[in-house]
């Protein structure tokens, strides 16, 4: 080490050096692929939706899930208090709104893990060749075991009957409680009944059996996720969520 | 400029004979983390590589420059960067398994490895030789992981790179699969027994006893 280099000048001068080159290295980075990143961010969302509208093939590329998106699916913004359409700007977004207190209202007297939710939410309309409404699918949140996992729950125009839950994000454990993801699960929803009588009466419960269109078996070994799962539902399908939406069944004006 | 045999030794040292995690015991926290899967841990031995050869390189070539008494600072600086590049790339290029390695491309930045590798060899030595050390300690890093993942995806899951191997009684088939081994700390058990099976057929890294 020789001492020329130790000079206080010379320290300064070598860090700026090292600083700038290394930002214009990650400013690179980050401007020259956000584009990409960004894409991404979207077909992954889009993917998880046609999963829940049932239109996902295996093997889709990016652009064929994106023209898939656009034929078939359309967003829409639902005031959750009175269940109607509202106009909103593209690219709105419920789960920022939600932190907002101006766009969203306090959660009271229910076990879904979160305390506040958005005034206006988004809903994803789905259609069929000839143009009818054939599934809603819901956006839905609420606590598992370790956090807040995020799902889409698709159901049929009826408003009532369940086609698919999808969760797209959660951080359950491998294995136990992360098996929400396992298809053999997931398939086990199809054609289950959110309401009974007007009243929301989904249960997630040990040996609900085949028959019950009320109930879905729980996971063995994830007991608080089952739960967390029929809170989550019991909350987004009850008054406070989508509940006045699917009674008035906007989509059919 | 180094001979091939020194650089030889360089390169493919670290894979058995002064393994990083088995020998020195560095960055045992991602090696538990993301061996659930052998996907995951594949993608984060290359990143980790990537990092640790480019990191030494870029020190090794700045090193008769570089104060001693910001040294650190200034690895730190080079070491971050690369991550956040490789973090900016693997969101852009492999976006379903930056999701499922989350925060632990991150936490690269605090790999020993890569920090141990830059203070205790790039600082000394030629840029070729450093480049090669780098790679080196990737490999070392790779192998243990790869096994590791292997052994928890197989016994854990019955897949390997999510391929069914052994069909689980969920799905119909016979294999329970080893609850034990789905947890990240399970990698404890088998990175002892690793560094055991190390150390049986390479006595000499076996420390003396105090």
């Amino acid at each position: 080490m020789s001492a020329k280099k130790e000079t206080f000048g010379k320290t300064v001068g070598i860090v700026v050096a090292v600083c700038l080159a290394c930002s214009i290295v990650v400013s690179g980075a980050a401007v020259g692929l956000r584009q990409l990143q960004q894409s991404n961010a979207a077909v992954d969302k889009k993917s998880n939706i046609l999963t829940a509208a049932g239109l996902l093939e295996a093997g889709m590329s990016k652009a064929e899930i994106a023209e898939t998106y656009e034929a078939r699916v359309e967003e829409r913004y639902v005031d959750l208090e009175s269940g109607q359409y509202v106009e909103k700007e593209d690219g709105y977004d419920m789960y920022r709104a939600a932190k907002d207190p101006s766009t969203s209202s306090r959660v009271e007297g229910s076990n879904v893990g979160f305390t506040r939710r958005p005034d206006v939410a988004s809903v994803y309309v789905v259609r069929d060749d000839a143009g009818d409404v054939s599934r809603i699918i819901l956006p839905v949140h609420g606590s598992g075991l370790w956090d807040l996992m995020y799902g889409f729950l698709a159901v049929d125009a009826d408003g009532n009957t369940i086609r698919e839950l999808i969760y797209y994000q959660h951080k359950e454990t491998p294995g136990l409680g992360a098996e929400i993801l396992n298809p053999s699960w997931q398939a086990l929803w199809d054609g289950k009944k959110l309401y009974k009588d007007g009243e929301v009466a989904i249960q997630v419960k040990k040996q609900a059996g085949t028959d019950n269109p009320y109930a879905v078996d729980a996971l063995s070994g994830a007991t608080l996720t089952s739960n967390g799962v029929q809170n989550t539902l019991v909350y987004w399908a009850g008054q406070n969520g989508f509940g006045n939406y699917l009674k008035n069944q906007s989509w059919r004006s | 400029m180094a001979d091939t045999k020194e650089m030889k030794k360089a390169l493919f040292g670290p894979i058995i004979d002064s393994n990083p995690i088995a020998l020195h015991v560095l960055g045992i926290c991602s090696a538990l983390a993301i061996t659930t899967k052998l996907e995951t841990a594949l993608v984060m031995s290359l990143a980790l590589t990537t990092v640790c050869a480019f990191s030494n390189l870029f020190i090794s070539i700045i090193r008769n420059h570089i104060p001693s008494s910001v040294r650190i600072i200034i690895q730190m600086t080079i070491i971050a960067s690369l991550v956040i590049v490789v973090d900016q790339v693997l969101k852009a290029y492999s976006y379903e398994i930056s999701k499922q390695l989350s925060v632990f491309v991150g936490l690269i930045i605090t790999n020993c490895i890569v920090m141990g590798r830059a203070e205790a060899y790039a600082m000394k030595s030629p840029p070729m030789m450093s480049l090669l050390d780098g790679i080196g300690n990737g490999l070392g890093y790779s192998f243990i992981l790869i096994v590791i993942g292997t052994i928890k995806e197989l016994f854990g899951f019955g897949t390997i790179l999510g391929i069914e191997i052994l069909p689980l009684v969920q799905n119909g088939g016979w294999y329970t699969g080893n609850g034990l081994l789905i947890l990240p700390f399970s990698s404890f058990f088998l990175i002892a027994g690793m560094i055991w099976f190390i150390r049986t057929i390479r006595p000499e890294q076996v420390e003396p006893k105090e």
